[in-house]
């Protein structure tokens, strides 16, 4: 075997074939040193690709030697590389985070099952983001989704609403799934191919009602996923009753990986030759960005529950990204993706902090973050240090994203959403004031439930803070995601064909 | 003894639908057929043996730990295919590396014999699976399992 050869399809099979494996184990550590061995196995293998893709340019896999665009191919340049480093990157830090979390908040009788849905749902967010086939993207949005709505109810061992979140879930996200699939198979019709590369040579100069309707359906279906405002509703549940380390591992990348799949779609699939792509870009995601970032931001400032309010925060942060892309120009595009990666880290942070919290008090109200800065003064600083970070304090990530985005807005002409996109940090400023406030100014309760909160073990507090330091390390070599997401940006911008 | 009929026409039939499915999995690599179909209807004899003899005598036949192996095997199957032809110098699931230099492409017919066997294994596992948790769901469900 080549290795280097080889080398595209390992973050997919690895996975794959290791989570029927985690079955076969014992029940108690094995499952979850298993899940973690191969989480850093694939963040490996993606490291390598990101360093291949930037050495090399765009790498092509044929699956079974069948040569697109018959077969099915995996194509990586740096806009799926950096996706792809930055989901293993998220599942190799809350994997090794997971197991005193699970032990507490999932039934024991189903860790194995939990252990093995987590490696299947990272085998679906590597599927999306690494193939170049259309369908290819809907059978692993699918595997992705179906493991997480199994994954979000194995969170009604400490509260049986997790049934009813995964239920809402699986109905939007199935509808989603449909109408994406409806969108591919239009757009099949029309062109007689699947493979994306493929599907934009043919669809150049064509403008007819079944494209036109083509997409519409995949950007409603993927505005489903990627719980594009107002198609968020079946966000904050989902992520507020799953098991805390689900909601920090699909928080950090489910929605993401949606994104990146609407950018493919628009910037490499159909292009500025479309006029649909301007029209969507002006009228459906310039305004229904802002709106997330406003609505969302407001709704979670009056959230009493610490993880419904970062769930909010989440549908508004993805409001930053549709506006980022929706500029159609290098900038907006390169703020976009250096968004996607550092609202993860940022995300990522905060809910692993919140299930620290949650395992300590057993609750994610925010009544149980009262005095924690003495009880558990590592956690808090982690919450506040991320906080910050999504905030966009500088020497943070949040302060690189948001300068993109202000830079991208002031060069596309859109200087009044620059004024808007500061006035959202405000906001995001009050609602983790006001946890900061409570963590670090109130006393802490000397009897009920949360009297006896204690730092959480050392197996949950190095993980977070590995991405915590990312979030600072980060902020502070700029040159490192910047210039890598410039290039992405640049190669995406050339297939498009210029502005629009 | 009750339903004496069915009893013995469900002994009868047994034999010949999961030999059914094994004609249905083996005929799927040049004809109609193929592993998902031959694991329906192999789920369907045990199905059919539930129905007629209880749930309970068919969970001796074939334990709920076994199918969850089986489910496991079969995948494994299926994905070790694909890792094998990795490992003998292929891409992924590049049948032809299987028999090399084979003039009438037998290396295809290998690799999707053991891919389809693998497919087949995972289905009828799972249906069963699905079929026992239905099935064998207790009518109130105890305050201790939520």
């Amino acid at each position: 075997m080549n290795l280097a050869e080889q080398l595209p399809v390992l973050p997919v099979i690895i996975p794959l074939v290791a989570a029927p494996i985690t079955l076969l184990l014992p029940q108690g550590r094995a499952p979850h040193l298993w899940a973690t061995l191969i989480s850093w196995l694939t963040f490996a293998v993606s490291i390598a690709l990101v360093a291949m893709v930037s050495d090399a340019g765009v790498i092509s896999y044929h699956l079974g030697d069948w040569a697109p665009p018959l077969g099915i191919e995996y194509r990586i340049d740096m806009a799926n590389a950096l996706v792809l480093a930055l989901v293993s990157g998220i599942g190799a830090v809350v994997f090794a985070f997971a197991y005193r979390s699970v032990e507490r908040e999932v039934d024991p009788r189903q860790s194995t099952f939990f252990y093995c849905a987590m490696l299947i749902c990272l085998t679906g967010l590597m599927g999306v983001t690494i193939t170049g086939d259309a369908f290819n993207i809907f059978v692993f949005l699918e595997i992705s989704s179906l493991s997480t709505y199994a994954l979000i109810a194995m969170g009604a061992k400490s509260d049986r609403r997790a049934l009813t979140a995964a239920f809402n879930y699986l109905v939007m996200g199935t509808i989603g799934a449909t109408f994406f699939v409806i969108g591919i198979g239009l757009l099949y019709q029309a062109t007689g191919t699947l493979n994306l590369a493929d599907l934009h040579d043919r669809l150049a100069g064509q403008s007819n009602r079944m494209v036109e309707a083509g997409f519409a359906f995949i950007v409603v279906g993927i505005g489903l996923k990627l719980a594009m405002f107002p198609l968020h509703l079946w966000l904050p549940n989902a992520y507020t009753y799953a098991p805390s380390a689900v909601s920090a591992f699909i928080a950090a990348t489910a929605t993401k990986v949606a994104v990146y799949v609407l950018i493919r779609f628009f910037y490499s699939v159909f292009g500025f030759d479309f006029a649909f792509v301007g029209h969507a870009f002006t009228y459906v995601l310039l305004p229904l960005g802002l709106a997330g970032m406003f609505i969302a931001s407001l709704v979670a400032l009056f959230q009493d529950d610490v993880k419904r309010m970062l769930a909010y925060s989440s549908v508004a942060q993805i409001g930053y990204m549709l506006l980022g892309l929706s500029f159609a120009t290098v900038e907006g595009l390169t703020a976009s993706l250096v968004h996607i990666l550092n609202h993860a880290l940022m995300k990522g942070a905060l809910f692993m902090a919140v299930a620290c919290v949650v395992f300590r008090t057993g609750s994610h109200s925010i009544q149980a973050f009262a005095g924690l800065a003495k009880r558990m003064p590592v956690t808090t600083w982690a919450f506040i240090l991320s906080g910050l970070s999504l905030i966009g304090v500088p020497l943070t990530v949040g302060f690189i994203s948001k300068w993109y985005l202000l830079t991208a807005a002031f060069a596309a002409g859109h200087g009044y959403a620059a004024f808007l996109i500061v006035a959202s940090s405000l906001i995001a400023m009050v609602y983790i004031g006001r946890v900061a406030e409570m963590m670090l100014l109130r006393e802490p309760p000397s009897e009920g439930p949360y009297a006896a909160a204690k730092e959480a073990p050392m197996s949950m507090l190095i993980p977070m803070w590995v991405l915590v330091a990312a979030n600072i390390y980060f902020g502070v070599r700029t040159d490192l995601t910047g210039d890598l997401a410039v290039r992405a940006a640049e190669a995406l911008m050339l297939v498009a064909g210029g502005a629009p | 003894m009750e339903h004496a009929i069915l009893r013995v026409t469900t002994k009868i039939f047994f034999a010949p639908i999961i030999l059914y499915a094994l004609y249905v999995q083996f005929h799927g690599d040049y004809g109609p057929g193929g592993g998902f179909q031959a694991g329906i209807i192999f789920a369907v004899a045990f199905i059919l043996h539930a129905f007629c003899f209880g749930l309970e005598e068919t969970k001796k036949a074939l334990p709920q730990r076994a199918l969850i192996v089986a489910m496991v095997v079969g995948l494994l199957f299926y994905a070790g295919t694909g890792v094998a032809t990795m490992l003998l110098g292929g891409n992924l699931l590049a049948y032809d590396v299987i028999v090399p230099g084979s003039a009438h492409n037998a290396g295809q017919h290998y690799g999707i014999l053991l891919v389809e066997w693998g497919v087949g294994v995972t289905v009828a596992s799972t249906m069963l699976t699905i079929f026992y948790h239905f099935t064998g769901r207790e009518p109130d469900i105890d305050q201790e399992d939520w």
